[in-house]
């Protein structure tokens, strides 16, 4: 009988402020296992899509940067027990989406589930590393403490589908940021997929906001929106980065410019990615009596 | 029987000014390329001081090659070599800071007190803090063995002319990077001097090259392929136009632009303190201060009080020369400012402001404004939200700490704020809901070579100061 059932497909959608939404201008296109067999069709987001992913990563911007660090870490270690569950379903994308063996997508996986948790981790210990006192001559205590810049754009690297996707996105959200994600361009599932997953998690809605779609399309409109503050360019070639760090330059976006040769995902991170989206904050209470 | 101040000036002798002045390039003093010159004056007098060479591209390609050329033995010398130079040259600005300050006053128009007081102190303080972190490098946090990023091209403005220098210069040498500064077109004497104390420290040839000019060598360096990083403070439309300018580069970037500051003073404050910390906030250095207090938001049931005695002591601020140590508020710094404090205080005045100053006698030759305030200011006048960098104070009131909070963020500058209050709690409350890069309470305007300075969002990115600032001269 098993073997006469037909399977039920998935219609995968954008997520945009908590909610999975088609892409408003109905369009479509055809994502393709690496041997080219179809898989699905995925929405392609439009730039009314990617205003609306920005507005909704705005609204959650106060509630989550305000959330203490430890409810954060205990938020974003949720989303990886929920990775963790997943994880036939993330092992199978992954290995369709990249050509991988069984063995190497089980090891993409484990390594995101991984990079999550080391993230989760940082949450409440960030500010000690990147915090400082200072001795100023004069009765004020002077506390610099990392404060999160805003609603980050961040274009997804296109050849690590979901480990690439977790090690971009993780240390933006575990700092208290909120994201708009451009997800691999041909690759999107796994990264769709994460979107069920943080829908469950206990991610405030809006928090992390996923459309995919070409880059080349919805890039340029998230790198000069007046309300995105930052832009991880990490998933753009070297033409469109320089293109967008220009429009980016309009309102002062902070940018991470992509490195020059491809990234080791598997390569223990650093910090470099959870320093990149703060700004210090210097405040000076007085001493007296 | 009233008691009038009798004048207490500091001699221009003590600047001595020589009557011409070249760029300082590979440790020496030479003319521009193409031999142009132009004058730079006292704004209070509109006097000539001296003839300063003026550096085009040709003279930049010369600086940055002379700072090349030193790179790799300054940056190869053990840290704590590096140290020394740098000890020795916050210890030559002590030994010169009188002769400094008059300079200071002479060149840029503000008052002696405060060069004297406050932006000298800092220089030296500056130079002696970076130069203890030459040797502590791989202890600052941006790993084993950090390294610097080659040769810094660095634009600097007008306002704290030395003070600028001592925060671009100090952290990229203690790093091991080598430097070629533009300081402003109107300011160039107190870099020029600062060539001579690195001549007195034996700094090597080329470590520190100045090129004094216009906008075209401060466009020329920071587009200059020979630089790996660049520095720049100044205003918001010209940082927009270097970050633009180097979109598809690898330099290295940090910008300290401007600001429109909340100073917000709550019922409960300490309010003759406060009146001194809006003052203070927005007349320190004729206003010209990026992180100025120039928008008061003050409490509507003490509003009433605190504009009287704010209108009081107003009154009593003395403006006028310079040099003069009673000088409470000196000159504008040039024609152009002065024509730019004048269009937008009109503004405030054509869009239903209501402004005041107090009786003041301001000179009949240079470039002067008197202390400002505006009333009625509403969150849309243009004296709201554009800078002004001049003495104008625009008054708004709040009813709750909500809306206190609301309206300071309603900006798209982030530099700086304050917060006024007897309340501990309120203080650290308020400050966690800022978006500014710097806070102060229950006092306004101080600055510590030990503290980090710099802003969210339009105001720029990077710090300067402590261990922060070293980020933007290491390769991380």
């Amino acid at each position: 009988m098993s073997e006469t059932r037909l399977s039920v497909l998935k219609t995968y959608k954008l997520f945009i402020g908590g909610s999975f939404p088609r892409s408003e201008s109905g369009r479509v296109y055809e994502v393709t296992d690496s041997r080219g067999q179809w898989l699905a069709n995925a929405p392609r987001a439009s730039r009314k899509d990617a205003r609306d992913a920005v507005t909704a990563a705005r609204a959650a911007f106060p509630r989550w940067s305000g959330t203490t660090a430890y409810l954060r870490g205990q938020v974003l270690y949720r989303v990886a027990e929920m990775l963790q569950g997943r994880g036939e379903q993330f092992r199978a994308e992954v290995a369709a989406a990249e050509g991988l063996s069984k063995s190497a997508a089980r090891a993409a996986v484990d390594a995101a589930i991984d990079r999550w948790v080391w993230y989760a981790g940082w949450t409440d210990k960030v500010a000690q590393i990147a915090g400082a006192a200072n001795p100023v001559a004069g009765p004020y205590l002077n506390l610099s403490t990392p404060a999160p810049t805003g609603v980050v754009a961040v274009l997804a690297p296109r050849d690590s589908s979901l480990l690439g996707l977790v090690s971009v996105l993780a240390p933006v959200v575990a700092t208290g940021n909120t994201a708009v994600v451009v997800t691999a361009g041909t690759a999107p599932l796994p990264a769709l997929t994460l979107g069920e997953v943080l829908a469950t998690s206990d991610v405030p809605g809006g928090v992390v906001n996923l459309l995919s779609g070409r880059a080349a399309e919805l890039a340029p409109t998230l790198a000069a929106h007046q309300d995105v503050n930052a832009i991880d360019l990490t998933g753009a070639d070297e033409e469109l980065a320089a293109e967008l760090e220009g429009v980016a330059a309009e309102n002062l976006k902070r940018v991470r410019r992509p490195r020059r040769s491809a990234e080791d995902w598997t390569a223990d991170p650093g910090t470099g990615r959870l320093l990149a989206f703060l700004e210090t904050k210097t405040v000076w209470p007085p001493m007296g009596v | 029987m009233k008691f009038e101040y009798a004048p207490a000036p500091e001699s221009p002798a003590l600047a001595g000014i020589a009557p011409s002045h070249g760029l300082f390039i590979g440790g020496e003093f030479r003319e521009a390329a193409d031999g142009k010159v132009f004058t730079t004056i006292s704004p209070s007098s509109e006097e000539v001081l001296s003839e300063v060479a003026r550096g085009g591209p040709e003279d930049v390609d010369a600086a940055v090659a002379a700072a090349r050329a030193a790179f790799p033995a300054w940056s190869a010398l053990p840290g704590a070599e590096r140290a020394k130079y740098l000890f020795r040259v916050a210890r030559i600005v002590q030994e010169r800071s009188r002769e400094l300050a008059v300079l200071e006053s002479l060149d840029n128009g503000k008052p002696i007190r405060e060069s004297r007081d406050v932006d000298l102190p800092l220089v030296a303080a500056h130079f002696f803090y970076y130069a203890g972190w030459a040797d502590k490098l791989p202890h600052a946090g941006y790993g084993q063995d950090p390294r610097p990023l080659g040769v810094a091209g660095q634009v600097i403005p007008w306002n704290f002319p030395l003070l600028m220098l001592a925060w671009k210069i100090a952290p990229a040498l203690a790093c091991g990077n080598t430097v070629v500064l533009k300081p402003a077109e109107t300011t160039p004497l107190t870099a020029l001097r600062f060539a001579d104390i690195c001549r007195q420290a034996g700094l090597p040839p080329g470590v520190v090259n100045i090129v004094t000019g216009d906008g075209e060598a401060g466009a020329a360096l920071v587009a200059h392929p020979g630089v790996d990083k660049v520095a720049f403070t100044g205003s918001t439309e010209v940082g927009r136009g270097i970050a633009r300018a180097l979109a598809g580069t690898r330099k290295k970037l940090t910008l300290e632009l401007g600001g429109k500051a909340a100073n917000i003073v709550f019922d409960d404050a300490p309010l003759d303190q406060a009146v001194e910390g809006i003052v203070s906030g927005i007349f320190f250095n004729q206003g010209h201060v990026c992180c100025a207090g120039s928008r008061l938001l003050v409490q509507e049931s003490v509003a009433d009080e605190v504009l009287d005695a704010l209108k009081r002591r107003m009154a009593g601020l003395r403006v006028g020369d310079p040099l003069d140590k009673n000088t409470d508020i000196g000159a504008i710094n040039s024609a152009g400012q002065l024509a730019r404090i004048r269009e937008l205080a009109e503004a405030g005045e054509a869009e239903g402001a209501e402004r005041w100053s107090p009786a003041c006698d301001l000179p009949g030759t240079g470039f002067w404004f008197a202390p400002t305030l505006f009333t009625g200011v509403s969150q849309a006048h243009r004296i709201a939200r554009e800078e002004i960098f001049g003495p104008v104070l625009s008054v708004l009131t709040f009813r709750t700490p909500d809306e206190a909070v609301a309206k300071a963020n309603n900006t798209p500058y982030g530099l700086s704020a304050g917060i006024w209050t007897e309340k501990g709690s309120r203080i650290l409350w308020m400050a966690d809901r800022l978006r500014a890069g710097v806070v102060w309470s229950n006092t306004f305007n101080k600055f510590d070579p030990t503290s980090p300075f710099g802003g969210f969002g339009e105001s720029g990115y990077g710090r300067e100061g402590g261990r922060h600032g070293l980020e933007a001269y290491l390769d991380v």
